[in-house]
């Protein structure tokens, strides 16, 4: 942070009582020793300028992560993509962390300099506030016409009269109340800085909230296919991909479970938004511990299901076609679904099976297709499909035979055929290709066995996440706006109502109002105190308002 | 298994037209409000021997001009039977106990107010587009009258939307911009309601206008079910309060251009040779610039808790629909800058050397990110909002 020398004066003025130096004569000023140094640091990030200027950073410094791709951002993989785009741009603008714009050390050197800021402004005003709520309001100005709204008369009733009436009128309008022998002093409105505090602590809580979170996240996906297998375990091996924070514990992770027993899909028929998702849903079974009993639950777009402390949410659906593959010998090499994934919104899927398990001396099958919910053919574009349902499925493969490679200890996709070292099935001369209802069976060439489409399942896949702080950083919310409302519309303001005998034995009744923040009303506040004060001291037959007068006329001098 | 085959909900044809209908009608009546609020400050211009005389004459409209701070006073009075209520700005002196000459009620004790304070006179200062017309008044009522009309109008063509789709009206750009225009003219009815902003139609209408000219020309999209991400209550919660927030932030920003422009023309009549400008005419009839920048102050600070409940809202939902509730999306990160610096207006008004200019900067450059949010991250950057339908 530097401050040039010219803001210095100006902003010690501004915020400290300490007489300042001559100007002009930098020779004659006072040296000032680490600690001076450290105290005129500690004033400056403190002062409201500079935390005004810090705020104003921080908006700034939170634009580049909105235009730029970011690695911690929804995704991650544009980054890579303007990394081939512009090789040289990208790298030194990674070295300035503009691809990690929200964990950047100018970002994060910006918000902690600014809750600094925060600390050191709320720590010594909780203190004021604190003792200002145990001090009186202080007593009326010698010359109360002097102040911003002002009403004076005379009345018949004694001031004791008058005071008591006072006292009582602003007692019933919640003022605080100090009173004395020939007047009532009244301050209103302590829950503006009170709310203030609160907001700007509540802040405080939020930052912390986000920080715990970022610490002890973890979240990560998998993909199940709905009535199949023995559902998801929440173990770090069970999840396709897992992020988590620094702070979170892979080897203890909450002992929960599910499958999934149905995945619904809908989609738009009509208009120029045909095929759009109009809603999806996983109705699931899980447990709770070791051998918790089985429940039932529903995740949707918007309503995640919740087990302990983790959610679990469905983030995308598709189809997983069944199969079954006999080998050579008769043998069911391969039962069950396959996932596609879907490669446009009409969700023509890709997908591979693949079947190691063959009969022993057998070679290896494996098959690469596509899955068409709505099928169509057109000459030249192949295979696709034109709407997202189930309408007309069918499956496209062509076959291969050798060896996968899945026994090599070399981990590989599912979701792709290696087949350096297979060899493409033919049939004369050309590659097998064979298109598929659900329920048809197909021999393979070569008397290699049989392939059977069963029907078609559906997959979701789901993100399961645990992110602690959540709780503390709603709640800290929650006080923030209670707090913002409060600081912005409470109006902190001192009424005063005096009574003296006057010269001519009549009582003088002085009432005045002074508003401490911003807001207006305070004329209509004085008029209705005075207007409630006339029952107990009403004004004077004679010359009572010819006061008001002589006063105008005095100011009109 | 095969639910797709289920049939979507028929959008109701005829209500969707009506939908139409009543917008081109509204923007057609909003256009007549906008001639008739020029036919205000022509008219009102053009009196300058009206307004002569009127200087010369303690008129009644002096009376009524009398600052709103106090205007219920009087009505508090009435009610008490009479009307005792002086008002004595400091650079002004105008009147002396204004009851008291009535003779109305003897026994009132006179409130005085004096300038310079937060209750000063110049902070309620509502300015004087007729000038004391009476042309100039007629068409300002009319162009009011219009205004409502075409609030109703458009008011209409949101239920008729929202009733045509079954769901709530702001699920793209076209029935976004449409509400938020929808909300700046309320916030500018409801404002007249409380205090006296006629000056305010003129410009309020501009953004109006031009948001829905826009809206019917390039955001246009017809009736459509939703996408599945927005089906959820929070729909209505967060983006009412987000539209709700964008239409009344105009009128804030609106003020403190105003306001801007108001403070120049004040230096320049303080400056020695008072230099005359084109549109001196119009500044004179603005509300002074300290009452401009306290109409701007309230709207923004009246606003502003909303608009922090909108952006929590708003990481409430992404909470339950994406699991986590702050993820630096674009629309995420904007509207934190928008916060941000509409949280820095609020504090500059409040530090030396930042009020009056630098923070009715401020508040235009808050604004700025808030129609940058809107317009700039749902048409130009990519995002998880991506629900403009154009």
């Amino acid at each position: 942070m530097s401050i040039d020398t010219s803001e210095q004066g100006t902003a010690a003025a501004g915020m400290s009582t300490a007489p300042q130096p001559e100007s002009g004569d930098p020779l004659q000023q006072p040296r000032l020793g680490l600690r001076g140094w450290l105290r005129w640091t500690w004033r400056q990030l403190t002062s409201m300028r500079v935390a005004l200027l810090l705020l104003l950073l921080l908006s700034v410094a939170a634009i580049p992560g909105s235009l730029i791709p970011q690695r911690g951002g929804s995704n991650p993989l544009k980054v890579d993509g303007y990394f081939r785009q512009h090789p040289g741009r990208a790298e030194w603008m990674d070295k300035l962390q503009l691809f990690d714009v929200y964990s950047s050390w100018w970002f994060s050197a910006t918000y902690l300099l600014l809750f600094i800021s925060l600390v050191g402004c709320i720590v010594p005003r909780t203190w004021a506030h604190a003792k200002a709520l145990r001090t009186r309001p202080p007593a009326a100005p010698r010359r109360m016409d002097r102040l911003p709204v002002y009403a004076t008369w005379e009345t018949d009733a004694d001031p004791e009269t008058v005071l008591a009436a006072a006292r009582g009128q602003l007692k019933k309008r919640r003022f605080r109340l100090t009173p004395t022998d020939d007047q009532v002093a009244g301050e209103k409105g302590y829950a503006r800085e009170t709310g203030n505090l609160v907001f700007h602590t509540a802040l405080i809580g939020v930052l912390v909230a986000v920080l715990m979170g970022s610490l002890l996240k973890g979240s990560g996906s998998t993909l199940l296919v709905e009535k199949s297998g023995g559902g998801f375990a929440n173990v770090l091996a069970q999840y396709d991909d897992f992020n988590s924070g620094p702070w979170f514990d892979t080897t203890d992770m909450e002992k929960f479970g599910f499958k999934v027993d149905s995945i619904t899909q809908r989609f738009e028929r009509l208009g120029t938004q045909r095929g759009a998702a109009r809603d999806y849903k996983a109705e699931v079974t899980y447990w709770q511990g070791a051998n918790g009993t089985d429940k039932h639950g529903t995740i949707k777009v918007n309503e995640p299901l919740e087990i302990g402390g983790t959610k679990v949410y469905l983030t995308n659906t598709g189809y997983a076609p069944v199969v079954t593959v006999k080998d050579a010998r008769g043998k069911v090499a391969f039962k069950g679904p396959v996932v596609f994934i879907q490669q446009d919104t009409n969700r023509t899927g890709t997908g591979v099976i693949k079947v190691p398990d063959v009969s022993p001396g057998l070679e290896q099958l494996g098959f690469s297709g596509i899955f068409t919910p709505s099928t169509a053919i057109t000459p030249g574009r192949g295979p696709h499909s034109t709407f997202p349902s189930l309408d007309f499925p069918a499956l496209f493969l062509t076959a291969y035979v050798g060896d996968l490679g899945v026994d090599s200890g070399i981990p590989q996709s599912i979701y792709k055929l290696k087949t350096d070292k297979m060899r493409q099935l033919t049939e004369n001369g050309k590659p097998w290709a064979a298109s598929m209802l659900p329920g048809e069976t197909l021999a393979l060439p070569d008397n290699q066995g049989s392939i059977t489409f069963d029907g078609v399942s559906q997959w979701g896949q789901f993100q399961v996440s645990k992110e602690p702080g959540k709780g503390l950083a709603l709640y800290s919310v929650i006080a923030a706006i209670a707090g913002l409302v409060l600081s912005l519309f409470v109006r902190r303001r001192r009424m005063w109502v005096r009574a003296v005998q006057g010269a001519d034995g009549r009582t003088v009744v002085e009432v005045a109002g002074l508003s401490r923040t911003e807001g207006g009303g305070l004329a209509q506040e004085v008029q209705a105190l005075a207007d409630d004060l006339r029952a107990s001291a009403p004004v004077a037959s004679s010359g009572g308002t010819g006061k008001g007068a002589d006063l105008n006329k005095r100011d009109e001098d | 298994m095969l639910l797709s085959a289920e049939t979507v909900d028929a959008v109701n044809e005829n209500l969707a037209h009506l939908s139409n209908w009543c917008m081109y009608s509204a923007i057609a009546v909003y256009v007549l409000a906008f001639f008739a609020y020029c036919a205000e400050w022509v008219f009102g211009g053009r009196s300058r021997v009206a307004q002569q005389s009127a200087a010369l004459v303690a008129e009644p409209a002096a009376e009524a001009g009398a600052p709103a701070a106090v205007a219920p006073a009087a009505t508090i009075a009435a009610a008490f039977g009479g009307v005792a209520v002086a008002t004595r700005p400091v650079a002004t002196e105008t009147r002396t106990g204004g009851g008291d000459a009535d003779g109305v009620d003897a026994g009132r004790p006179v409130v005085v107010v004096r300038g310079g304070g937060h209750d000063a006179d110049a902070a309620d200062d509502r300015g004087d587009v007729t000038n004391g017309d009476e042309r100039s008044d007629r068409f300002g009522r009319i162009a009011v009258g219009l205004t409502v009309v075409g609030f109703l109008l458009h008011a209409g063509t949101l239920f008729a939307r929202g009733f045509a789709v079954k769901r709530a009206p702001w699920g793209n750009m076209y029935e976004f911009s449409t509400s938020v225009a929808l909300m700046a003219v309320a916030a500018f009815l409801v404002l007249m309601t409380r205090r006296p902003v006629r000056w305010l139609g003129l410009f309020i209408l501009l953004p109006v206008i031009t948001t829905l000219g826009v809206a019917v020309t390039v955001l246009y999209t017809d009736t459509q079910q939703l996408v599945p991400a927005l089906h959820s209550y929070w729909l209505w919660i967060h983006v009412s309060t987000a539209i709700v927030s964008f239409g009344a932030f105009h009128i804030g920003a609106l003020a403190s251009v105003l306001f801007l422009v108001k403070e120049r023309y004040e230096q320049r009549m303080a400056s020695e040779d008072k230099p005359a400008r084109r549109w001196d005419t119009m500044m004179e009839r603005l509300p002074a610039s300290v009452s401009l920048d306290k109409t701007a102050y309230r709207v923004n600070a009246l606003i502003f808790p909303l608009w922090t409940f909108a952006v929590v809202a708003g990481a409430i939902w992404a909470e339950v629909a994406w699991g986590r509730y702050w993820g630096w999306d674009p629309k995420e990160t904007w509207s934190f800058i928008t916060w941000v610096v509409y949280a820095g207006y609020l504090h500059a008004r409040a530090t030396g050397g930042w009020k009056g200019r630098n923070a009715a900067y401020l508040s235009l450059a808050a604004f700025g990110c808030f129609l940058f949010n809107y317009y700039g991250v749902n048409i130009f950057v990519n995002g998880l909002h991506s629900y403009s339908g154009v």
